[in-house]
């Protein structure tokens, strides 16, 4: 197979990291090639050079065989390179033609050929069964959504060198399903793919060839059929990895949260929670699966004391919580780690040390008397810390928003965690996090587990409730629809859960068949 | 009480809120460009004060009020474009920016004054932009009397905020400049030129501020008075958010802004404070931004420099 684009010795140095040492990498026409690495090796950096979002300090491209200057993005669409964001670029207030034309719109003089453009969205959505309303707005649709108009945007520019940043980190199961397949038939008609991932079962199902980045240097290309798990996992984090959860039976204890028949509205005024009943207690984890979207946020987030229960009541430790203020129940003994790191779990503008005291800021040893802070105390808090979890680069100094995701992660999960808590919420607790880091978190939670907290767990990926929990709640609709002990749990069964299947007809044999 | 509703319905009050809403609309408008491309522009009201300064001297020079109006536009069109220098290439806060601008204008516009026309506190009159009576309109009964006779800055706004309306939300660069405002880095990523698209709309909206101001100068007055705008541009601003950053939104509350100031005249002599009408368009403004009245957000990427990285 031709190669169609070559990158060679390619190096960036942003201050302080040098981000890629000198990588190269090849890619042929018509295959996936796989693009893995820990968090911060250096995978969006050199994409970024390679759609001129960056520009390389050293190195050469060359695409279908002729030395290229990408100086800019209008440089690449006109190579036909197209690029699905880890952070997605869309508009949102814009409708999705308009998002998909944009910066190459179709005219009729100066008017937008809005009709035209509906009708090329249309047209490619059909031909790469990628189902979208071309009418609606981005702010309307699900993240999966905005997935497919990311990667239609792409082929509307006519990419034949396709770019996938973390496109699974933020999809449900059955997103992931689809997006595979449409990267399939992507690859029969001949576009080449890169696809960047941190699950190595996305890699080991979809890629002809990997190539794998450690800490900015590459470590090594691979054809996809000579590799597996384990050889992967080592290569890209440098030693072995355990896939594995280990941990020991629960012990549990007494309940540490209680939580009676909560309703949640949301601020749209719709009900998230319908009615939702669980308890958890000392020494188990909790697992809550289900689609993202059923209710789970909001649930969570009502009993962190961050949205208000229209009715229903929370206990935790015997005491009534509901309605208390973030801060106290915080104080009462709740850790907790958001979904959504940007908005509830740090402040990027701020030091990883500032960052590491967050709810803790009035509170002995960091506020001293006339409410002054102790640096010293704040800084021997985050070397610490920083240490513990192994958060890179280990500078408390440094501003939280310039770490990469994983990392950031391992900010948040270390302030929660320290604090051991009586009950650890986790919400998605790895997303987009290397599997290096993965192992690290599981361990933690476990621990923490073991140290006597209440652990509740929310995830989008079975995989993860499956590894971790105890026992498993599964959420729909904003309804605990079942709970099961963690022998009675199964992919499958959870699967069928999900989507709204009842317990009783899956063990009537309705587990075979296909509910909607 | 008939008496009242006669007084709120009468031409002569809507003749004079179409007069009254004039500056707002090409002020507003021109903040909605700003705004909509990510600049906010507090400086509005230190634009309308230079264009009307400008229009009164090329007018008082040149003979020509239509030559002073298009001093007025290339003076509020060169103060935007520092702005945007400010704003966009150097990441001046915003705020700060527009503010010098203001507190900029009343100076310079005061020392100007004095330099020129050797007078304190207003220049001598100027040849002025007269008012057209349209034929077969005039005639037209009620409607005659409010739109038959006016100043033709008065249909010139009316005119821009239609065609600002097509080039908005019809053109390509109207597209562009949505996004621009909206998400700087998306726009950046599919190779729009973000800069670009941010200093041709700032330099925009000082020219209609300017155009503004010029209507105070040279339309409604024939001579420049210090301070004259007294705070139309941050009342038009207030338009450019009750409008929601729509310019058929900014034509509603420029004429209703209007509206209340022609009102307040006439409501004086039955006795209600002025005073309190005048607050009409800061509250309704509140209200606007607290929700009210649907949900009004800005363009989100309003206010923030762009920072290309890499
Ligand atoms: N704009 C920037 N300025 C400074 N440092 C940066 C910038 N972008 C990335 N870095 C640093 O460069 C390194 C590589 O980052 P990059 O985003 O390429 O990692 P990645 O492999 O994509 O990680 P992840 O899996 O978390 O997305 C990291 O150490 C990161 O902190
Ligand atoms: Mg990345």
């Amino acid at each position: 197979m031709a190669i169609v684009l070559e990158m060679k010795g390619i190096t960036k140095q942003f201050p302080g990291v040098l981000a890629n040492d000198n990588i190269s990498l090849d890619v042929r026409e018509g295959e996936i090639h796989a693009l893995v690495g820990e968090n911060g090796s250096g995978k969006s950096t050199l994409m970024s050079i390679l759609y001129g979002l960056y520009q390389a300090d050293k190195g050469e491209i060359y695409v279908r065989g002729k030395k290229v200057d990408i100086s800019e993005p209008r440089v690449a669409i006109n190579l036909k390179i197209g690029m699905v964001f880890q952070h997605f670029m869309l508009v949102e207030p814009l409708t999705v033609a308009e998002n998909i034309v944009l910066g190459s719109e179709l005219k009729r003089g100066p008017f937008l050929d809005y009709d035209q453009a509906v009708k090329e969205v249309e047209r490619l959505s059909a031909s790469y069964g990628l189902k979208i309303d071309p009418h609606a707005k981005i702010e309307d649709l699900s993240v999966g959504l905005h997935q497919r108009v990311e990667i239609l945007k792409a082929l509307y520019r006519g990419a034949e060198i396709l770019i996938l940043d973390e496109p699974t980190a933020v999809l449900t199961p059955q997103e992931v399903d689809d997006l595979m397949e449409v990267m399939r038939s992507l690859r029969e008609n001949g576009t080449s793919i890169i696809f960047i991932t941190h699950k190595i079962r996305e890699v080991l199902a979809i890629s002809d060839r990997v190539t794998v980045l450690r800490r900015g240097k590459k470590i090594g290309t691979k054809d996809t059929a000579d590799t597996n798990a384990q050889d992967l996992a080592e290569m890209m984090v440098g030693r072995e990895v355990l896939l594995r959860v280990e941990k020991t039976p629960a012990q549990p204890k007494e309940e540490v949260l209680q939580v009676n028949d909560l309703v949640v509205k949301d601020s749209r005024g719709s009900i998230r929670v319908n009615g939702a009943s669980l308890s958890v207690r000392r020494g188990e984890i909790l697992g809550i699966a289900g689609v993202e979207g059923n209710g789970q946020t909001e649930l969570v987030e009502a009993i962190a004391g961050l949205m208000r229960p229209q009715s229903g009541q929370i206990m935790l430790s015997g005491k009534d919580i509901t309605n208390w203020s973030p801060l106290r129940i915080k104080k009462a003994g709740l850790g907790y780690v958001p979904e959504d790191r940007h908005k509830r779990g740090l402040v990027l503008d701020y030091s990883i040390a500032d960052n590491l005291i967050l709810g803790l800021h009035a509170d002995e040893p960091f506020c001293g008397v006339m409410g002054f802070h102790s640096r010293k105390a704040i800084m021997d808090n985050a070397s610490k810390l920083v240490e513990k979890y192994d958060v890179r680069p280990p500078y408390p100094q440094q501003r939280a928003g310039a770490l990469s995701g994983g990392n950031q992660q391992k900010v948040v999960v270390a302030r929660e965690f320290n604090q051991d808590p009586e009950l650890l919420i986790c919400s998605q607790p790895t997303r987009g996090v290397d599997i290096g880091a993965i192992e690290f978190i599981h361990q933690q939670v476990v621990a923490q587990r073991d140290r006597g907290a209440a652990v509740l767990l929310v995830s989008a990926e079975l995989d993860e409730i499956l590894s971790l929990s105890d026992r498993v709640a599964v959420m729909y609709n904003g309804r605990i629809v079942a709970v099961l002990d963690r022998e009675e749990a199964d992919e499958q069964k959870l699967g069928y859960l999900m989507l709204g299947g009842s317990l009783e007809d899956y063990k009537a044999g309705g587990g075979n068949s296909h509910v909607g | 009480m008939w008496d009242i509703i006669k007084l709120l319905l009468n031409t002569t009050v809507f003749a004079a809120t179409l007069r009254m809403a004039t500056p707002l609309m090409f002020t507003a408008i021109g903040g909605i460009y700003s705004e909509r491309s990510g600049v906010v522009n507090i400086g509005l009201e230190g634009m309308m004060l230079i264009g009307a300064f400008a229009a009164v001297a090329v007018s008082y020079f040149t003979g020509s009020a239509w030559l002073g109006f298009l001093g007025a536009i290339l003076a509020g069109a060169l103060m935007g474009f520092i702005h945007g220098v400010a704003s966009i290439k150097y990441r001046a806060n915003q705020v700060v920016s527009g503010t010098a601008i203001n507190i900029f204008a009343g100076g310079l516009t005061v020392y100007l004054q004095r330099l020129i026309f050797n007078m304190a506190g207003v220049s001598p009159a100027v040849p002025r932009i007269n008012d057209v009576t349209i034929p077969l309109i005039s005639k037209i009964p009620w409607i005659g009397p409010i739109i038959g006779k006016q100043n033709p800055l008065v249909y010139l706004a009316l005119l821009t905020v239609v065609i600002s309306h097509i080039v908005i939300f019809k053109t390509v660069w109207g597209l562009r400049l949505r996004s621009v405002g909206e998400h700087p880095r998306a726009a950046d990523s599919v190779g729009i030129n973000v800069y670009k698209t941010r200093y041709v709309a700032v330099t925009i909206s000082g020219a209609l501020a300017g155009a503004g101001g010029a209507y105070l100068s040279i339309a409604h007055l024939s001579r420049f008075v210090e301070g004259m705008t007294a705070g139309r541009g941050f009342i038009a601003l207030a338009a450019v958010i009750f409008g929601k950053w729509n310019p058929l939104g900014a034509l509603g509350a420029s004429l209703f802004f209007g509206y209340a100031d022609a009102l307040q005249m006439r409501l004086q002599e039955i006795g209600i404070p002025t005073q309190l009408v005048q607050m009409l368009p800061y509250i309704l403004t509140m209200i606007a931004l607290a929700g009210f009245i649907g949900r009004a957000v800005a363009p989100k990427a309003s206010g923030e420099p762009y920072v290309k990285e890499g």
